[in-house]
């Protein structure tokens, strides 16, 4: 049984990739795990776990619209803050009637990603028949749209059920013990602290496991075979709206299970330029495209290093921010310039040289 | 080529590693082996907010530095160390468990209302004191251990209301504010609803979003059909100065009031004239050309240092310091003691205290961490404020 397990280990290249991208993930948290329980990890990381996990939660999603179904979202941001917020809402509104947290977390999470996932059919039925790059466009769009939309958003709750306002939370004619729930550029308070670290790698698993899975399936080969080769893929049958429309949604509502984890890790929740605008979606992209395009577990590790880095980099001060931006330059530079890739091949090629002359001299 | 990313991948891996371990031992080293007391502070110091961020970030280096130099308080130093969050919850959590790790023990901050929001949560986990210069949406000092050195963004716009109402100043009145920040529009409703028991009416109320700050005439044109005869302005003095010009443009000469926001608008705009600003007033605790001695002495020890004037939150980070230090003296915790026991000296002392400072004299504190100070009213007149 184990030997089957071997050599079909060793023929699956693609089995013995996921195991590497799943095991880095499983041994990665174990570390942290046996770090944190022998009191040596820094509250600073301790406190950044979660974030890592939302951020590589983020990553992997995008790259499943940018690096496997070819299109550009500038938006991904978008969808987090829908995720986030419609989840939020939930859990706030919840609190008292479901006292349970994983059970209340749990339907948040489910909340969260199919309204984020809904988001995306929507913007995904018109968008994804046009050629070219309208999704870019309309997604900017879109971000830009949620974020303004929260900000004048007010929601309260009394015994009449839901009020809803754009103006302010007075316009709500709450009763007296109503409570204001979404308050407009204040966003929500309050929400309850149910995200942490295990539940962060499961569902950074769940991701790993369904893009994963949805790549090296059928229908993974024909929204690759799209991205490839539009006019080919059609020719032989392949539903190419369905299959862009698909990609799309699973990518925005995997974005929304990171809002939902990253609304239950802070008590505050705002949609400002920063966490949810144009500039976090950016981030994200550049998540993707210093991991490399398509690849799924660069991805998670970009993640993982940028985010970690302008928080390690804390002891430089002013210059913190500075040295951050010559790091993503000189890494742009080493993964996709064309002179470094060379320089790049020259040494793997002269490792490998010394590897066989050594192979061949063991066997002479 | 894969081998060779395998081989960066592994080195980044292990470079992060060994940071790890290096900041874990760094924090079991900075116990209580110190005899300072360690304060935190987490504001902005990069990005469009780091004029706040470091006008408290200095006027604190200013108030401990001073306070060191004096011999201390009960004869311990104060440390101060100022990590950035970026105006980002998320950031300023970060900066707070960096602040942790450096062994800090009383947290001054976050300078702005949402960032503070969320450290609060953090701070209660671990009962660790929390002082915010200007964090002023209610939710600031929810837990009993925060306390805020600022009025509270009702208290503002309810005072705003009855000073308005009480001294006769309007009949008509039209609001501008911000719908895309929590400081303006905390202030614009406990306005509104503070305007319901006075005198007059407010005929207009237009937002605008931090996407769409730079053009006013829409806003400032409603106002106008309205017959508004004063315009407040629970905004920052960047936006207010490009109303005053617009509203100079466009030949509408209403009253403008504003509240400390505003604070700025003579030193902090290029390119500004200052003759648009005649006639604004506005509520604030702190004014730079205050004549009696704490504040000239302030303002020209601040200016020497860092070559600019301070605004009104590096007078409540120095304010924040020496309440600090009054309540060390008061409930004689010292540096060794354990971070939860400080919180509970300083806890009980800060209701007890009363410190004459910079933003109000004799400002005392409730135990829901509410100072009580009176709101000052000054208008602008021949470029400097006067008291009205």
């Amino acid at each position: 049984m184990q030997k089957a397990f071997m050599t079909k280990l060793k023929s699956n290249k693609t089995l013995k990739s996921n195991l590497i991208t799943f095991g880095m993930v499983i041994i990665a948290y174990i570390l942290m795990e046996i770090l944190m329980a022998a009191g040596i990890l820094s509250n600073l990381l301790k406190g950044l776990l979660v974030p890592l996990c939302v951020y590589a939660i983020l990553a992997v999603s995008l790259n499943l619209t940018v690096g496997i179904l070819g299109e550009l979202s500038l938006g991904h941001a978008g969808f987090m803050c829908v995720g986030a917020f419609s989840s939020a809402f939930f859990s706030k509104c919840m609190q008292d009637v479901i006292p349970i947290a994983g059970v209340r977390f749990t339907l948040a999470i489910i909340i969260g990603a199919l309204s984020a996932g809904l988001f995306g059919i929507l913007i995904g039925i018109p968008v994804l028949r046009l050629k070219g790059d309208y999704l870019a466009i309309v997604t900017l769009a879109f971000g830009e749209i949620i974020k303004n939309l929260v900000n004048i958003l007010y929601v309260g709750l009394d015994e009449n059920g839901f009020h809803f306002s754009t103006k302010s939370s007075l316009d709500l004619n709450l009763s007296e013990n109503g409570t204001v729930i979404i308050q407009g550029a204040q966003g929500i308070t309050g929400t309850p602290h149910d995200s942490n670290f295990t539940i962060g790698i499961i569902l950074l698993l769940l991701t790993l496991f369904i893009v994963l899975n949805l790549i090296h399936s059928r229908d993974g080969r024909a929204i690759m075979a799209i991205r490839d080769n539009t006019i080919a893929a059609e020719s032989v049958g392949i539903n190419i709206t369905k299959y862009k429309l698909m990609a799309f949604s699973i990518s925005a509502a995997l974005a929304g299970l990171a809002g939902v984890l990253y609304a239950h890790n802070l008590s505050t929740l705002t949609a400002l330029p920063k966490n949810f605008g144009y500039n976090m979606s950016i981030m994200i992209l550049v998540f993707v495209v210093l991991g490399g395009i398509g690849n799924i577990r660069g991805s998670i590790i970009s993640a993982v290093v940028l985010t970690l880095l302008p928080e390690l980099l804390r002891g430089l001060n002013d210059y913190r921010m500075l040295i951050y931006a010559i790091v993503l330059i000189v890494m742009m530079l080493f993964n996709w310039a064309p002179a470094c890739i060379q320089w790049r091949e020259k040494i793997a090629y002269k490792l490998k040289k010394k590897k066989i002359v050594k192979i061949n001299g063991k066997e002479a | 080529m894969k081998k060779f990313n395998k081989f960066v991948s592994v080195a980044l891996a292990s470079a992060m590693v060994l940071s790890m371990a290096g900041c874990g031992s760094d924090a079991s080293q900075s116990g209580s082996s110190s005899d300072a007391f360690k304060i935190g502070g987490i504001g902005p110091t990069t990005g469009g907010a780091a004029a706040y961020g470091l006008a408290v970030q200095n006027a604190a280096q200013l108030a401990v530095d001073e306070i060191n130099a004096a011999g201390g308080v009960n004869g311990y130093k104060f440390e101060l160390n100022f990590q950035d969050d970026e105006l980002d919850a998320e950031k300023s959590v970060n900066a707070y468990n960096t602040l942790k790790d450096w062994g800090a023990q009383i947290i001054l901050g976050s300078v702005t209302s949402g960032c503070c929001i969320a450290v609060t949560d953090k701070t209660k986990e671990d009962n660790m004191f929390q002082l915010t210069p200007s964090g002023s949406a209610v939710a600031c000092t929810q837990y009993d251990n925060n306390f805020r050195v600022c009025f509270s963004d009702p208290a503002q716009g309810a005072a705003s209301a009855q000073y308005i109402g009480e001294n006769g100043l309007a009949s008509k009145v039209a609001i501008i504010y911000d719908s895309s920040d929590t400081y303006s529009t905390g202030i614009y409703e406990s306005f509104v609803s503070g305007a319901a028991s006075q005198s007059f009416e407010i005929v207009s109320e237009e937002a605008f979003t931090a996407d769409s700050k730079t053009d006013f005439s829409v806003q400032l044109q409603k106002a106008q059909d309205a017959g508004a005869d004063l315009i407040f302005l629970p905004i920052y003095y960047q936006e207010a100065s490009l109303i005053l010009t617009q509203a100079n443009g466009m030949g509408y000469a209403p009253k403008f009031f504003g509240v400390d926001g505003m604070d700025g608008i003579l030193t902090g705009v290029d390119n500004f004239d200052k003759s648009l600003a005649e006639g604004v007033m506005l509520l604030t605790p702190f004014a730079a050309d205050a004549t009696d001695d704490m504040t000239v002495k302030f303002v020209a020890a601040y200016q020497e240092k860092f070559g600019e004037i301070p605004n009104q939150f590096a007078a409540d980070s120095y304010d924040a310091i020496y309440a600090i230090k009054a309540a060390i003296e008061k409930s004689g915790v010292k540096p060794s003691d354990s971070v939860s026991d400080i919180c509970e000296g300083l806890k009980g002392a800060f209701v007890e205290i009363s410190i004459d400072g910079l933003t109000g004299e004799g400002i005392v504190w409730d135990a829901t961490g509410e100072p009580n100070k009176a709101p000052k009213a000054v208008i602008i007149e021949n470029g400097a404020y006067k008291a009205m």
